[in-house]
């Protein structure tokens, strides 16, 4: 089922606001707000990441021009449990709020909702919001942060940072053409230790229901770009869908930190990664014209600390935005 | 597209990059090692200042434990274990910094809530089945000693 929208609505403002290890990384100098000490001037990680979603709330804004009052919804989520760092962080604001889950997919949720709400004319001007901090995420789903353990190569390291996009009919910016949900796929990968392979079944099965619904190929876009299947995931998408010939294909989990360097192993993860990634690379270059028709595909692994302690497989999700100049 | 699960479970775990066992096993000799070594160091150190073996050897404990809380507190012990690996995880560096990490990262919740109640979240079955494990030696060693 391909969602298209006829009025097509527009990315109209977007900001990202990240820590000290994105800033770092290959996107260095492209993020609108950073803060070397990751806690955003807060005393705990999770209020740390309550404010970043806040700031960048604020900085789409005023990117934009656009006075808080007139956004009439906001969408947003994040990892903690119950969605926290988003209810705080939006705890400011008088505008009525829809908490989002859809693990690191989040951010492509929160668009399509987002395109809904405002093509179908219920809302002029809607936010979407996606949040994660590796500090707050680390603890709850693995170890403690000084816990002295040895990662796994295919573990991914979860990005802190959060973005905001602020999507209406009327404006300029990208538009918001066409979506198609995600289905969740289980294929028996149990290992949280690898969550690209426990989510690329889900990417694969969007992106060939989305080619053949559409009639499209990859050669119709500029760039497909998954959010956050790092090193394992791409490769594995790359793998199974060698008769679509993805030559164009990146992953925003490869984007956003230097894996060697920055000794990341598999890349970036967590609902942050696509939303800061799309905020701050992929929608500035459709903003300098180098881009000009995109897929963007959200993934996320849908298990807890207690579904993985209880041995249960992981669940992938994988949300398809097309994004388009014009 | 239909994934057949079996196989992509097999393709999946078969691409997947394991721990390079021989570099991590020889980090892990070099550094565990130097930390015995360092330990008997300390052993023969206590013993020439006139401690009992038993003192001793209970001494060299509480050092490296101490040395270890230390290290774990300005954050500084993860970084060698990410190197070290098993070398500092299986001396009782390992066990120190496994009671200390989760106390220092639940501080925000409390006295009672976070640090007493999670503290032992990582170390929490170590004591467990250690201490089952000690009582069913201790019966063992009754029973050899009613028989034996």
């Amino acid at each position: 089922m391909i969602l298209r929208f006829p009025h097509a609505p527009r990315i109209l403002s977007h900001a990202s606001a990240v820590g000290k290890k994105e800033s770092e990384g290959f996107l260095k100098g492209r993020f609108d707000l950073s803060d070397e000490t990751d806690l955003f001037g807060q005393k705990t990680f999770e209020q740390a990441e309550s404010e970043m979603l806040r700031l960048s709330f604020n900085a789409a804004a005023a990117k934009g021009g656009i006075k808080e009052s007139e956004v009439e919804c906001m969408l947003a989520g994040d990892l903690i449990n119950q969605c926290t760092s988003t209810s705080y962080g939006l705890l400011d604001y008088n505008s009525p709020h829809f908490g989002l889950y859809g693990a690191c997919s989040t951010c492509a949720e929160g668009l399509i909702l987002a395109a809904v709400l405002t093509d179908g004319g219920y809302c002029r001007l809607v936010s979407a919001s996606t949040s994660s901090h590796y500090c707050s995420a680390e603890r709850q789903f693995r170890y403690p942060l000084e816990y002295g353990g040895q990662r796994t190569p295919t573990a991914q390291w979860t990005v802190t940072g959060a973005a905001t996009f602020l999507v209406g009919r009327e404006g300029d910016g990208p538009r918001i053409t066409e979506a198609m949900p995600g289905i969740s796929v289980e294929k028996g990968i149990k290992d949280a230790s690898n969550m690209g392979a426990a989510m690329a079944p889900a990417a694969i099965e969007t992106l060939t229901r989305y080619f053949e619904e559409s009639g499209t190929s990859p050669s119709d876009f500029d760039l497909i770009a998954t959010g956050d299947l790092g090193y394992e995931g791409h490769a594995i998408v790359h793998a199974y869908m060698k008769q679509y010939h993805l030559f164009n294909y990146t992953d925003c989990g490869l984007l956003i930190y230097d894996r060697e360097q920055q000794d990341m192993h598999a890349g970036g993860s967590g609902c942050g990664c696509s939303a800061v990634v799309l905020s701050a690379y992929l929608l500035d270059e459709m903003k300098k014209g180098r881009l000009n028709d995109i897929l963007f595909i959200g993934t996320g692994a849908l298990m807890s600390p207690q579904s993985v302690q209880q041995g249960l497989p992981i669940a992938g999700i994988a949300h398809l935005v097309r994004l388009q100049n014009g | 597209m239909n994934i057949d699960k079996s196989s992509y479970q097999k393709f999946a775990e078969g691409r997947a990059k394991r721990s390079k066992l021989l570099p991590d096993c020889a980090k892990a000799f070099v550094v565990g090692g130097s930390i015995c070594t360092f330990g008997q160091g300390l052993l023969d150190l206590y013993r020439f200042w006139g401690a009992s073996e038993a003192h001793a050897k209970m001494l060299v404990s509480v050092t490296i434990v101490f040395i270890a809380v230390l290290l774990t507190s300005f954050g500084i012990f993860d970084n060698i274990a990410r190197f070290a690996g098993a070398g500092t995880l299986v001396p009782i560096s390992g066990f120190a910094n496994a009671v200390v990490s989760p106390a220092l990262d639940t501080k925000a919740e409390g006295w009672v809530l976070g640090v007493g109640a999670k503290i032992f979240t990582i170390a929490g079955p170590v004591l467990l089945y250690g201490t089952l494990a000690s009582v069913l030696y201790g019966v063992y060693y009754y029973l050899v000693g009613l028989f034996g």
